[in-house]
């Protein structure tokens, strides 16, 4: 008897709400349906409606699916969950694994049935059970469930055996601590005979190894052997059709037991001698006609490479990629190109003779093999192959398409400057990407060239010219615009003149009002952005002094922008002009070349910018408006005129916030041309202070100093980087004397010392801790890591985890990358309410994960020395 | 470790999403949006893997259906191929003859096969009997205990069989896998 067929029933089948939703023709009439069914369900929900609970739950889930809201529901799953019956627990669970996840908090509230499900005698009921823990386990739950886990992992039954393994690898996830309890039970397990049980139980123990220093080693004793007998009885198994595929027998477990091993024989030379010869049978063994094979073979290669491998197993290796890389199918190319990655850490030289092949597939049309290969070819530079190499990649940029172009020219940038022993064949590249793509050069790569060309007095006449002649011939490329516009401006007479000109250059004929034509085709060209507009600005008042003849002209073209509506550039008009017409005495004198950038200071600069993810804002120049140059190190060579000072200046110290990562950051060369405009109109809504140095210098310009919110701080060396405030911290270091409207804070903290709560051989964590007057209970801390190693930290995650009677709200960190040696940290406020204040002191567990070299690490701790009274 | 699972037809609807890491439900829209797009117009000879921000996902098209599994970038890709083919094949087993419709109308009981075949983001099961006799068992457990269930099998109308991902013969080449064709109904 089906009861939906009951006229008086209410409510429809679920395979009828499927079907009337699938029949609507438009969104709204969806909508409608959807409407009208949960408006149903929720009146049924209401009358405790015991008949359709199940059925309108898989209604429910249906309507998830689409995308509608459904939280309304989630009450329902628990009481299905409840329930007696097998069919209303299977769709109660598969709910909650569909409508919940483990950051709700009604998930405490199934904690209780899930209990009870997993010591049911029935094997379907704790199979379900198993299967929700596997899905939406937290890190409560898995304390608390932990013990019947345990003990279902020793049940007769297969399926709940296996269920129960993988529900540990989630709880050991969730809680590493845990390790220990599973891992004598995991090894005992790999006897089994049953796939299922064993492919689990592997991965069981690959996930034990992570997580626990203590299982690794517990494991490497009790588990190869068993490993090596599972492997050589399914690699010389006869043909098992319940398990064969493409003629192998299950290439999963295979799989899974060869990661193992690469696990456990990772930097272990016993246990890698154990597997050493079970490895050289399975690389030699296994078919590669097919996916599957192919699939154990790439693992299998993996893992010879990764554990201490004789160097005859390598060899047959590096053959086996050599092989792949030959291979027709797309899919075994990818796969090759990735392990040949791994591969350079160990054999250089076997890489580099499949170059020409690696060469190819960065013109490949899969933009996956083109991503791979352009990494592998990046790695394969060296000094005597990188000209013959970067030729290549050059031509073909021409070719290659738009979003490919990016990475491309970023990979080529890096190259060139990397191995730009010659300075003549950097400056030709150089040129030769700007004038391809030049819109996808990053700003501190231009820079740097523009460092380069300032420090090489005798390529400054060739690179000007080169710059002229490639904007004559491609003006749209916004990096190459910008570049020789400042040549232009700064080394107009060498273009003009044909000054140092070199063997290898034909001499070009260029007068002096072909120059200033140039500046105003770039300054007037459509879609010019304002930063390229103002350093034409500049580059015309320069030449207006290197060309007395076309100073009248120039000052005409400048006045054209006196009406322009970005300040900026109507500012810039406005005092130019007014420096070409009444400051005829000082204008040669202030219009001089530019002072030889400092390299190493610039390299510094951007070694640091680079690390710290922290963006630096440009309000540097701000400083030295007033006119009283402080340096703050105190450690400046003299300088050799004003301007040079002022540079300096703006490049020792770094101030910063907080803000948006994607702003350039410290670039020295925008702060002292003062067109730092859009970044800093970007950088994290703080009001950009972007003074034109130039005009400071003169007096001319009154740009108000702002120094409300923008949290500034001082650096104590040039280069180093960062100390960090958090925005709205109102601790302003100003530059200037009678400016600053802050008086020093008085020290809250004193109540409660800072503690280095935590410290290992790599990290350095420490607490600073403050408390609101009036509520005792509630502390807030300010955890700052440092970096002790010389190797930068990435992905850098801190978690902690307090007893209950502590509520925890932990705020996201300043960053995810912690700088090497100490330069600069991560900072991560966290507030703790201790319910129990007064009886119980403050606890913490704490877990930092982070990668070294892409390798992940973990550390964990407990803090008991808070200060008393927290 | 398996981030997710997607089942999308080409017109980017979603018929199954499985999440092994916790996302906002405004996330996940976004990601299966932006899987859609990444795999929906490729090349069948391209590679089967797509980088999807610091993962990856491996894909596979069987008729109209994009199968998509997003794991660790340092994972096997092959062996994952692999692995959405053994699902196809259950799924093809269990429904006989497998459609999207079979899909969109019985998605509870695809979510059952795969709660069986995957869990916690590890593979579970690689054997084809079990794969198949667990959940069918279950199905049935289910009718013989609930008369007022509609959850059994009902008999098909042969009208839904207008699309069929059909006959899953092991080819030499995966990606070439492309199985049948869709005729409209």
């Amino acid at each position: 008897m089906d009861l939906s067929l009951n006229p008086f029933s209410s409510g429809t089948r679920l395979r009828d709400m499927i079907r009337a939703i699938r029949a609507s023709k438009t969104a709204a009439e969806e909508r409608a349906v959807v409407r009208r069914e949960c408006a149903a369900i929720r009146a049924a929900i209401s009358d405790n409606d015991q008949d359709y609970r199940h059925r309108n739950m898989a209604k429910l889930m249906f309507i998830h699916m689409l995308g509608y809201p459904t939280h309304f529901g989630q009450m329902e799953c628990l009481k299905l969950i409840a329930a007696s019956g097998f069919p209303e627990k299977r769709i109660g669970y598969l709910g909650l694994t569909l409508l919940l996840d483990e950051r709700q908090e009604v998930l405490m509230l199934v904690t209780n049935s899930l209990k009870q499900d997993l010591n049911h005698s029935n094997q379907f009921i704790v199979g379900l059970a198993l299967c929700a823990l596997g899905n939406i386990c937290s890190a409560e739950m898995a304390r608390d469930l932990a013990p019947e886990v345990e003990r279902l992992l020793q049940t007769r039954d297969p399926n709940t055996k296996k269920k129960a393994a993988l529900c540990s690898i989630r709880i050991v996830r969730k809680v590493p601590d845990l390790a220990e309890n599973f891992m004598g039970s995991a090894a005992s397990l790999l006897k089994e005979k049953h796939h299922g049980v064993l492919i689990s139980v592997v991965q069981l123990c690959t996930e034990l190894c992570k997580a626990s220093r203590e299982a690794l080693e517990y494991l490497r004793k009790h588990s190869v052997e068993g490993l090596v007998r599972i492997l050589r009885d399914v690699s010389n198994s006869s043909y098992a059709p319940e398990y064969d595929i493409a003629g192998i027998t299950d290439p999963f477990l295979h799989i899974r037991v060869l990661r193992l091993m690469r696990t456990l024989g990772q930097g272990d030379a016993d246990c890698s001698e154990h597997v050493n010869d079970i490895l050289a049978q399975v690389a030699t063994k296994t078919e590669s006609n097919k996916n599957a094979g192919n699939a154990i073979l790439y693992e299998c290669v993996e893992t010879i490479m990764g554990i201490e491998a004789t160097s005859g197993l390598r060899v047959l290796a590096i053959n086996i990629l050599g092989r792949f890389l030959s291979n027709r199918d797309n899919n075994i190319r990818y796969v090759a190109l990735n392990m040949l990655m791994k591969a350079m850490a160990v054999d250089t030289l076997a890489v580099q003779r499949h170059r020409v092949t690696i060469l190819e597939c960065v013109k490949d049309a899969d933009v996956s093999i083109r991503k791979r290969a352009l990494e592998l070819v990046y790695l394969l530079v060296n000094d005597t192959n990188v000209k013959p190499l970067t030729k290549e990649l050059v031509d073909y940029l021409e070719v290659s398409d738009d979003d490919f172009k990016e990475d491309l020219t970023a990979k080529i940038c890096s190259i060139v400057e990397k191995f730009s022993q010659d300075k003549l064949w950097y400056l030709d590249q150089m040129f030769k990407v700007l004038t391809l793509t030049g819109n996808f050069v990053k700003d501190d790569v231009w820079h740097a060239l523009i460092v380069l060309i300032s420090n090489a007095p005798e390529l400054q006449g060739y690179s000007v010219r080169s710059l002229y002649k490639a904007l004559q011939a491609s003006g749209t490329q916004e990096s190459l615009v910008r570049v020789a516009v400042w040549c232009i401006g700064e080394y107009g007479e060498m273009l003009v003149n044909n000054i140092s000109m070199l063997d290898v250059e034909e001499p070009i004929t260029v007068t002096e009002s072909e120059a200033v034509d140039a500046l105003e085709l770039a300054l007037k060209r459509y879609s010019v952005d304002v930063t390229t507009r103002a350093m034409c600005l500049v580059a015309l008042l320069k030449l207006s002094s290197r060309f007395p003849q076309t100073s009248k002209r120039i000052q005409a073209i400048v006045v054209q922008n006196k009406g322009n509506t970005v300040l900026e550039l109507q500012q810039r008009s406005i005092e130019f002009n007014s420096i070409i017409q009444r400051h005829q005495s000082i204008k040669s004198s202030l219009l001089e070349r530019m002072p030889v950038l400092d390299e190493a200071s610039y390299l510094l600069k951007r070694a640091a910018s680079s690390q710290a993810t922290v963006s630096l804002t440009k309000s540097a120049p701000s400083a030295a408006s007033g006119g009283s140059l402080k340096v703050p190190n105190g450690a400046v060579k003299p300088p050799p005129a004003p301007l040079a000072d002022l540079l300096d200046l703006s490049s020792d110290d770094a101030p910063v916030t907080t803000s948006a990562p994607s702003t350039a950051p410290n670039d020295f060369l925008q702060d002292l041309l003062g067109i730092g405009l859009i970044d800093t109109s970007t950088a994290g809504g703080a009001p950009s202070a972007s003074t034109d140095i130039l005009m400071d210098l003169l007096s001319i310009g009154s740009y108000p100093v702002q120094n409300g919110p923008l949290a500034t701080s001082n650096i104590s060396s040039p280069g180093q980087a960062v100390t960090k405030h958090a925005p709205g911290t109102p601790q302003v270091i100003d530059l200037l004397d009678g400016l600053s409207p802050s008086t020093p804070l008085p020290d809250v903290n004193a109540a409660y010392p800072s503690i280095t709560a935590f410290q290992s051989a790599t990290l350095k964590m420490t607490f600073n801790f403050k408390k609101q007057p009036g509520k005792p209970q509630e502390t807030t801390m300010h955890a700052s890591f440092t970096n002790l190693t010389s190797v930068t930290l990435t992905n850098f995650m801190f978690q902690a985890a307090v007893p209950k009677f502590i509520q925890l709200r932990l705020d996201p960190a300043s960053s995810s990358t912690l700088p090497a040696s100490g330069n600069g940290s991560i900072t991560q406020s966290l507030s703790v309410t201790n319910n129990q204040h007064g009886q119980k002191p403050l606890a913490m567990r704490i877990r930092i994960s982070y990668k070294v070299n892409g390798e992940e690490r973990l550390e964990q701790g407990q803090i008991s020395n808070f200060p008393a009274g927290l | 470790m398996i981030r997710f699972i997607l089942l999308q037809n080409r017109q980017g609807k979603t018929r199954l999403a499985k999440y092994y890491v916790p996302l906002e439900d405004s996330e996940k829209h976004k990601v299966e949006y932006e899987v859609h797009r990444l795999v929906v117009n490729r090349d069948p000879k391209f590679t089967n893997f797509v980088e999807f921000r610091t993962h990856k996902v491996i894909y596979r098209r069987y008729a109209g259906l994009f199968f998509s599994i997003c794991v660790d970038i340092t994972d096997n890709e092959l062996v994952y191929l692999e692995c959405i083919h053994l699902f196809v094949e259950i799924l093809d087993h269990f429904f006989s003859n497998v459609c999207e419709l079979d899909l969109v109308f019985n998605f509870h009981k695809v979510y059952l096969i795969l709660d069986e075949f995957i869990l916690a983001g590890e593979l579970q099961e690689t054997s084809k009997k079990i794969g198949l006799r667990r959940p069918q068992s279950s199905v049935v457990y289910n009718t013989s205990t609930s008369s007022t269930s509609s959850w059994s099998r009902a008999k098909k109308c042969p009208g839904l069989h207008a699309c069929r991902v059909s006959v899953l013969v092991r080819q030499r080449r995966p990606s070439s896998a492309q199985i049948s064709c869709i005729t409209a109904s």
